[in-house]
């Protein structure tokens, strides 16, 4: 049996990583498009 | 490698500020302003966009060799004072997830630069992180006195990495500053090293100080800063600077000698009372700043 507090201190590290991650992910895919955008006008 | 004060397990994920700290913010802090200087001080411009993807990349590449050098280092961190709370010698994290973060960041931020900016950059920035986690931490570091003089070039990358991304070529100036920033290092670390010399003995690290003593550590320093205020002085006399940067290196060099001098002729050995150790520390960092900082100052008043 795990520890109901050690429980829950693995799903809120889990869902801030989550968090991080999605922020990264969105400021990728704006990043990837901004660049696309310059190659394209540059071309 | 591994240690019993390690935990290869770690029972929670590691938080996500573990892995920030991973990166060693405060170094990347450094990394990031000389490339970016580096770039601005080039003739030709770079679309704000792919500039601010190099900066990145940069970035990412210093955190990437910084998380690598954490993981390999772990052991040797848990037993010094200044890195024992470093997430993986504290025990917060997996082993395998530094490893394998570190990989990730380090070969994503080289694709990045090479396809958004472009491949010359993207080499050196691989050469980077190459010669950074292989030659320095692998190889140089646990072996030789003389880790942190080779060891420096890693750290020296940056401006050239920027002038890289901005133009696509390498020139003069670039590698003067490269030059720079490899003859600065020795310096700054030996200072370091001076006043910490108990850290880097009790962790088995052969730096100067621990090996050839406190004496040949304060010649080393006052001998490696007359070349590297020749480097700083040397785009100004070549023509390749105008007269805002000149005066300021020309400046800024005469007080690091100063202060290096200090240094060369102290005979303190309690790393406590080491103050002219710590001046030269501190203001060694503030240098390579400001230095920069009017590389692009005159760039701009020139036009």
């Amino acid at each position: 049996m795990r520890d109901p507090h050690e429980d829950a201190e693995i799903r809120r590290r889990q869902k801030a990583r989550a968090a991080v991650m999605a922020w990264v992910l969105g400021a990728l895919v704006v990043l990837f498009f901004a660049i696309t955008i310059v190659k394209m006008v540059a071309r | 490698m591994t240690s019993a004060n390690i935990i290869s397990h770690p029972a929670l994920p590691a938080e996500w500020r573990d892995f920030v700290a991973l990166t060693k913010p405060r170094v990347m802090t450094l990394v990031v302003f000389t490339g970016l200087c580096g770039m601005l001080a080039a003739p030709m411009g770079i679309h704000p966009v792919l500039g601010f993807t190099a900066i990145l990349c940069i970035a990412l590449g210093a955190g990437a060799s910084g998380a690598l050098n954490q993981w390999y280092e772990a052991d040797i961190d848990a037993r010094m004072r200044r890195t024992a709370t470093r997430p993986l010698p504290a025990g917060r994290m997996d082993r395998q997830a530094a490893l394998h973060f570190g990989v990730g960041l380090g070969a994503f931020s080289v694709l990045l630069m090479g396809l958004a900016v472009n491949l010359l950059a993207a080499a050196i920035l691989l050469a980077s992180i190459l010669y950074y986690v292989l030659v320095y931490t692998v190889w140089l570091k646990p072996r030789t006195p003389q880790n942190i003089v080779i060891g420096g070039a890693a750290g020296a990358f940056p401006p050239l990495i920027g002038w890289a991304a901005a133009t696509g070529r390498i020139e003069m100036l670039p590698v003067l500053l490269f030059a720079l920033v490899f003859l600065w290092t020795p310096p700054h670390f030996w200072a370091l090293s001076l006043f910490v010399r108990a850290d880097y003995a009790n962790a088995g690290i052969p730096m100067l100080p621990v090996v050839a003593g406190t004496r040949a550590t304060r010649i080393q320093i006052l001998l490696y800063s007359l070349p590297m205020a020749a480097c700083a002085v040397a785009p100004w006399l070549l023509g390749l600077t105008g007269a805002v940067y000149g005066a300021t290196a020309a400046a800024l060099s005469a007080v690091f000698l100063l202060l290096a001098a200090r240094v060369g002729m102290s005979r303190e050995a309690d790393p406590a009372a080491m103050k002219a150790e710590r001046r030269l520390f501190r203001f060694s960092i503030l240098y390579l700043f400001i230095l920069f900082g009017a590389l692009v100052a005159d760039r701009w008043i020139a036009g």
